[in-house]
């Protein structure tokens, strides 16, 4: 009887997840592009949408490949700095025993206070200032700075399963903080490290409005500001959306599944006390 | 797995000459990072959202105050079903049999996959009288779906539900190591005091996990307070830009009306909630340090 109960929550579970990924293909795989056509199952398998995407033949997607390279280039850079900028904070902050280091990680997370979003508005015209606006640099900034909390957080808390005596017993022997970092803390940090940098990775990925407010020329768009241009046309063509859609997903999941065993180790914030 | 023990850790100390500029070195990408693009930006905001008239212009305007309402529902819906979704789901994901483990690894694909595909995915799916829940409400069981976002509620209920299946994953994965890191002596002597089911859960695992759910009720709460994305691509404030947050209904003042004070003041008006909630985020991570 529980194994039954198990199973119907397994199915509906499996239902709930796939639903919105399934209707993503039946769109994509639609060869009627202007309208829904009401079918519940593929009727055409039209697989050319994708081609059409690979050969940048549509006028939306002229310039598909290098706006995804933007958007690789955004989202690999945001989870590098997240994770270099965070893990020498938290290095700082806890390992190296800094008085007053948790008031400079409240301060961080303080900054939760003030959503993203709400602070898209005063950082605008603040790129505008540094003349960072329509740059990549300036969206890879925010991205990290709304990662770096968290990463810090997770870092100092991973971080105290590590016994200090490893760090006396280096510097006894002449290490240099430096080389403390990196041959002693980085290697023991690598399942935070991963979880982390997989974590700013999606939440660059995620982010949709400081791309849309800062990025507007075809050179330094990404892929999430030109999918909502087919929403600009009346007539759009949604099959390439969708499928256009599909290829976007791809590097953020393939990352996370490549990196998936990590990620309960990593992200257990010093879970529970035993 | 191993168990998270939190070891006393000592104190803070003075650091020596060379460690002094090795802790500059290690902080400063950081202080130079915030105070650049952090820092300067929210004193900015609010020096832009300075002035009490424009908080007047807001009470005037007529959607302010329902765009309030609807991101107080939406956030406090939202966060409470995820989280005690996450907690349950969490429990059930304990078990190691092998197609519950391939199972989690499908359950983890909405975070994996990125917002704007998998909203546009629930707004295709929504939309008009053929997406495809009609469809196949109509083909499979034959009713006919209600137009999702001609209706109030059911369109932020659209948005709250796809809300929901975009971040429980996320969650569930964060009590499933919660979980994992209570020693398994605790349950055995729960187990002898005849705590099974829905009193174990009761009075062992959420005792246990209840630092880390207030702490992750009030992360998530933070987050989604500001979430523009969600109801930009899935209601996209339909109908008739009832179902507006603040978030997409500040940025609508600012950019396309054209009045960045008033998009401004309209995000910060809701600020009096938000410190408290992130003061006492902070407080509960620190007191981890002392209690038990």
């Amino acid at each position: 009887m529980k194994r039954i109960g198990k199973i119907a929550l397994g199915l509906v579970l499996a239902i709930w997840t796939l639903m919105p990924v399934y209707n993503m293909f039946l769109i994509a795989l639609d060869d009627d592009a202007a309208e829904y056509s009401g079918h519940i199952w593929p009727s055409d398998w039209y697989w050319e949408s994708f081609r059409v995407i690979w050969r940048q033949d549509y006028w939306y997607l002229e310039h598909f490949w290098h706006q995804f390279g933007n958007s690789c280039f955004m989202g690999f850079m945001t989870m590098g700095l997240t994770v270099a900028i965070g893990s020498m904070a938290s290095f700082a902050l806890d390992r190296m025993r800094m008085r007053h280091g948790w008031a400079l990680g409240n301060a961080a997370m303080l900054t939760y206070a003030l959503p993203s979003s709400f602070l898209a508005i005063p950082f605008v015209h603040i790129m505008h200032r540094y003349g960072l606006s329509d740059s990549l640099w300036s969206v890879i900034a925010a991205q990290t700075m709304f990662a770096a909390p968290y990463a810090i957080l997770i870092f100092q808390h991973y971080g105290r399963l590590i016994p200090l005596e490893l760090d006396d017993a280096a510097r006894v022997d002449g290490a240099s903080p430096g080389q403390m970092y990196w041959h002693i803390y980085v290697p023991l940090m690598a399942p935070a490290l991963v979880a982390v940098g997989t974590y700013a990775l999606l939440l660059a990925w995620n982010e949709y409005l400081y791309q849309f407010l800062l990025l507007s020329s075809t050179d330094s768009m990404t892929v999430a500001v030109a999918l909502d241009q087919f929403f600009d046309s009346d007539e759009a063509p949604w099959n390439y959306m969708m499928s256009t859609a599909i290829v976007y997903s791809l590097p953020p999941i393939a990352t996370y599944y490549a990196l998936r065993r990590y990620m309960v180790a990593g992200l257990t914030m010093g879970g529970v006390k035993g | 797995m191993g168990r998270a023990l939190v070891r006393e850790w000592p104190p803070a100390w003075r650091p020596r000459g060379s460690e002094r500029a090795w802790i500059a070195a290690f902080l400063i990408p950081y202080v130079a990072v915030f105070v650049a693009f952090m820092a300067y930006p929210v004193a900015f905001g609010l020096w832009m959202g300075r002035s009490p008239a424009l908080y007047a212009e807001l009470v005037r305007d007529p959607k302010f105050l329902p765009t309030v309402l609807n991101t107080l529902i939406y956030t406090g819906v939202g966060v409470n079903v995820t989280m005690f979704g996450a907690i349950l789901l969490s429990g059930y994901f304990m078990d190691r049999s092998r197609w519950i483990k391939a199972l989690l690894v499908l359950f983890m694909l909405p975070w994996a996959l990125p917002a704007i595909p998998a909203f546009l995915a629930w707004h295709w799916m929504l939309v008009g009288h053929w997406g495809f829940m009609n469809s196949l409400l109509d083909k499979v069981f034959g009713i006919e779906g209600p137009i999702w976002f001609n209706d109030y509620w059911l369109a932020l209920g659209s948005n709250i539900v796809a809300t929901i299946w975009k971040w429980m994953p996320f969650w569930t994965l964060i009590f499933l190591a919660g979980r994992m890191a209570i020693p398994q002596d605790i349950y055995d002597a729960a187990d002898v005091d005849g705590a099974v089911g829905v009193s174990r859960f009761a009075y062992v695992t959420f005792p246990l996990l209840g630092n880390l759910y207030l702490i992750c009720t009030l992360l998530s709460t933070l987050w989604l307070v500001g979430d523009f994305t969600t109801v930009f691509f899935v209601s996209g404030g339909a109908p008739a830009r009832t179902t507006e947050v603040l978030a997409t209904y500040g940025t609508h003042l600012a950019f396309d009306s054209g009045d960045p004070p008033l998009g401004s003041a309209a995000m910060l008006s809701i600020l009096p909630l938000l410190i408290p909630l992130a003061i006492l985020l902070i407080r509960r991570l620190r007191s981890r340090e002392v209690q038990l």
